[in-house]
């Protein structure tokens, strides 16, 4: 496996504009001939899709839901990153990239992360222009806070609801090339396999989920956009619907899987409730800690008392104590470890005892009610409806939860991935996050990819392909229909006999993932996941529980078809975090950490990028290397103490 | 606190858009109501799974209030009974233990029912594409700050453009008019500086798409209001009714083709 990641020689901060000109071009008069299938319509589908249609190529839109407005980007709270420096505090584009190089403790590529940084500044233009109603000051000018990890303010907002409103903008303006033409939506339908020929992708086979139809559509292109796979752990801030099945897929057709290890754990989320059939878990934008003091007692014993009956003296601020330059700011892996460590220790609140408080009584003495709660009030509602507590009076209570995969497809720097023809974008690639994702980059990144890269970097592939004749009749699309349809066969065959539902042996992947592949690592307990998942996987196969039939709306053979994908998933999950014996960022090797419980990062080692390629369903899949080159930042040990 | 209650749910059963569908009622206990309503369904739907039966079907992603993906009727409200919440951020502490509760998909001839509680809401995409933007290019744009919008006027825009789109104020009306939710993107737009450039076009081409849809008309009934999970105001109606006025005085557009030398 070839994994040239074509980063353009020439110094760091031109290699972009140098790579621009270098880049081939379709004539604007070929584009028309020029078809790009875009599955996903998130921040980087919806707007690849937009800008692809807006230069004159036809697209061809999937997505899994009613409307392309429901894709999970919409669920993002805080807001996006860019280095404007409107707040004259100091910001620059190379501090935004040292800041998310050195947040992904140095496990991504520099290129990558400094083109990010560099086209930051663009998309709140573009966002504006769309009429993105983004948070002003009372000058009309807009709007920034600073957003954990960062010491400077270069993050904007829509209240509570950023990646709403930036969906909406990129969303709105792919319904515009829909009525200009361009743009042609298919709505509830999922993508199951990618179709090769000639070693180059040339199309999708998808299911529509309303008739239970086979489809085959071909494509000069194909731009996947499908998101993370952080539902991998059941429990997750995730959508319901979030899924790998097409990233995996692809996979399976050779596309090389990178860091699958690296997940995020967000520190601030409802905890769990209880026994009862609990389906996801709620993230509270980690904005909140700007204001809240993160604690729980210094005594076991206090940890069942009502929190004002634990005296200023007997509560640990323990972020504040640990890391005073930081404080309640620290990263999220950061922050996240030590919530868990806690409540290890037996520290932790609440009836289950896993989790900690966030406590907003200090912010509401200093600034008043009115002030926490326009900035927050969304929040603290939110919080309120979900739990029935009301944390204007008590603390909130907090604990980690899976939130965002920093892993993904493997992609070179335009963002194509070892397939020619098979981009990925957004958060279903690797790319810019390296191990640990900073708050407010994701919904940078989902539309730096779509607005402002792969407009560009498509049409150096198409041109030198160029617009040959589409052919969805041809064998190599008739083969992969075939085995789509087989598998649908097959699952519902097993249906016949099986006794467990998909719900439950997705339960019990989750515990698994979340038990021995979560916040802490170790060999053995990841061994055991291994040999645990093919066990399951084994069970899958035979015993499965599905009803309804596959030629209608059959939302439990969706999931059934998903969790097939988890499981592998998963398991390659393991098999990265066995095979990287050190700790960084999202990953924390519990055999690799420093006298006082910090990670410790080996460079020596593991400076570099773990792509997978697949080598059947029941054989290990081999390992390539991408090593990561660092000629501009030194990489050193994090410390935020 | 959180406790165990029994349940009776009587909800819509459709096989699809061309059949016939009826009530069927299932008795469900040991529901905890620290649980969501739609973790109350997941629960019969397992339930059904173990029995044999054909789950109800539903849409539902995001479960914390934004996607705009689940909805229906509960009890003859859009919702439920909880204002300002969708039905994935309401509660089982909303019930009382042995309550009937009824659930029904959102009922609009201009929302097809396609199965159980699953509708086509692809009508309100059309509306958007009918004009619902800003036609700038997608690509380089002058920088943000040149433009300054004042304070207000975004946080007026932010009000009613939080809209989720999931068509309770469509379901809640006794016209099924779609009036808020187009009420509320025409005026996102028109408020902003962005979008009064094109506001004149834009109301007029929406509102033909909502006329076309098979919504019915609005009679300032207000059920919308009380519906809306995001509780936006009459304002956006009336705003649109004022844009459309104003449109109707604008100067018709000029006939295109003499640009092209």
């Amino acid at each position: 496996m070839n994994l040239d990641s074509k980063i353009p020689s020439g110094p760091l901060t031109q290699k972009w504009e140098n790579h621009i000109a270098n880049l081939k071009l379709v004539n604007p008069a070929n584009k028309r001939k020029y078809t790009v299938i875009v599955v996903g319509t998130g921040l980087a589908g919806a707007s690849a899709a937009a800008s692809l249609a807006e230069l004159g190529y036809n697209v061809k839109a999937f997505f899994i839901h009613d409307s392309p407005r429901r894709a999970h980007s919409i669920a993002a709270q805080g807001g996006i990153n860019a280095a404007k420096n409107y707040p004259n505090d100091g910001d620059t584009v190379w501090r935004l990239f040292y800041d998310t190089i050195k947040g992904g403790d140095y496990r991504a590529r520099e290129a990558n992360v400094y083109r990010l940084a560099h086209l930051s500044t663009a998309i709140i233009d573009q966002c504006v222009a769309q009429g993105v109603p983004f948070a002003r000051e009372y000058s009309g000018e807009l709007a920034n806070r600073s957003f954990g990890g960062a010491q400077v303010s270069r993050t904007f907002y829509a209240r509570g609801q950023t990646g709403q409103q930036l969906l909406l903008g990129a969303y709105q303006a792919m319904l515009r090339q829909v009525d200009a033409g361009k743009v042609t939506m298919y709505p509830r339908r999922e993508m199951l396999d990618l179709v090769l020929k000639d070693g180059r992708a040339e199309g999708i086979v998808a299911r529509d989920l309303v008739t239970g139809k086979i489809e085959r559509h071909a494509a000069h292109a194909v731009v996947l956009c499908t998101g993370g796979y952080g539902r991998v752990f059941y429990l997750s801030t995730n959508a319901m619907n979030s899924n790998a099945t097409a990233a995996w897929r692809c996979h399976r057709k050779g596309a090389a899987f990178a860091n699958p290890c690296f997940t995020q754990i967000h520190p601030t989320c409802i905890p769990v409730a209880g026994e009862h059939a609990q389906s996801k878990l709620t993230l509270m934008s980690e904005s909140l800690r700007n204001d809240g003091r993160v604690w729980v007692p210094k005594r076991k014993e206090d940890a069942k008392k009502h929190p004002s009956e634990i005296k200023d003296e007997d509560r640990d601020y323990y972020l504040e104590r640990k890391y005073p330059s930081f404080g309640n700011l620290v990263p999220r892996d950061v922050a996240s470890r030590n919530a868990k460590d806690v409540c290890d220790e037996g520290r932790g609140v609440g009836s289950s005892g896993l989790s900690v408080y966030l406590d907003f009584r200090d912010a509401i003495k200093r600034d008043g009610e009115n002030v926490i709660r326009e900035k927050y009030g969304n929040l603290f509602d939110m919080y309120h409806r979900i739990t029935d507590e009301n944390p204007y009076q008590v603390p909130m209570r907090m604990y980690p939860a899976v939130h965002y995969t920093m892993g993904g497809l493997w992609v070179d720097y335009n963002l194509m991935s070892n397939i020619p023809g098979l981009h990925v974008l957004g958060e279903a690639n690797f790319s810019d996050h390296g191990a640990n994702r900073l708050g407010a980059s994701a919904l940078m990144q989902g539309l730096c990819d779509g607005y402002f890269v792969i407009p560009y970097t498509i049409g150096h592939y198409l041109a030198q392909v160029g617009a040959f004749k589409l052919d969805s009749e041809s064998s190599e699309f008739k083969a992969a229909e075939a085995a789509v349809n087989n598998e649908i066969k097959r699952l519902m065959t097993v249906n016949e006999k099986g006794k467990r539902t998909v719900n439950e042996f997705y339960k019990d992947l989750g515990k698994i993932m979340w038990d021995k592949v979560g916040m802490a690592r170790n060999e053995a307990g990841l061994k055991s996941a291994i040999s645990e998942i093919q066990k399951m996987r084994a069970e899958y196969g035979e015993n499965l529980k599905i009803g309804g039939n596959s030629s209608e709306l059959n939302k439990n053979l969706e999931m059934a078809s998903r969790v097939g994908d988890f499981l592998e998933l998963g398991e390659l999950m393991a098999r990265d975090a066995l095979m990287r014996k050190e700790s960084c960022g999202g990953h924390f090797r519990e055999e690799s950490q420093t006298p006082d419980g910090e990670a410790d990062r080996d460079d020596a080692n593991f400076s570099f990028v773990g792509a997978w390629e697949y080598k059947g369903a029941n054989a290990e899949p081999a390992l390539h290397k991408e090593n990561l080159v660092f000629e501009n930042v030194k990489p050193s040990q994090r410390s935020y103490k | 606190m959180s406790q165990n209650i029994s349940v009776k749910v009587k909800v819509w059963r459709q096989d699809g858009p061309q059949a016939t569908g009826q009530f069927e009622s299932f008795d469900l206990s040991g529901i905890s109501t620290d649980m969501s309503f739609l973790e109350m369904l997941d629960t019969l739907n397992e339930q059904l799974l173990k029995e044999g039966k054909r789950p109800v079907e539903f849409d539902s992603d995001c479960r914390e209030g934004i996607c705009g993906s689940c909805g229906c009727m509960i009890n003859g409200m859009a919702h439920g009974p909880e204002r300002g919440a969708t039905v994935c951020q309401l509660h089982m502490r909303s019930f009382k233990n042995g309550q009937t509760i009824v659930v029904e998909p959102w009922r609009a001839t201009a929302f097809p029912v396609i199965k159980d509680l699953v509708v086509d809401r692809s009508a309100f995409d059309r509306i958007i594409a009918a004009g619902g933007y800003v036609s700038v290019k997608s690509g380089r744009h002058a920088d943000a700050n040149v433009m300054l919008v004042p304070k207000d006027t975004a946080e007026k825009a932010m009000d009613v453009a939080q809209c989720i789109g999931c068509g309770a104020c469509v379901a809640a009306c006794p016209n099924a008019s779609a009036s808020l939710f187009t009420g509320a993107k025409i005026t996102h737009l028109a408020l902003l500086p962005q979008g009064k450039v094109e506001a004149a076009r834009r109301v007029q081409r929406m509102t033909d798409q909502m006329d076309s849809e098979g919504f019915g008309g609005c009679t300032n009934i207000g059920e919308c209001l009380a519906a809306c999970p995001k509780e936006i105001k009459m304002e956006a109606i009336v705003s649109m009714r004022r844009e459309f006025i104003k449109g109707a005085f604008a100067e018709p557009p000029r006939q295109a083709g003499s640009d092209n030398a």
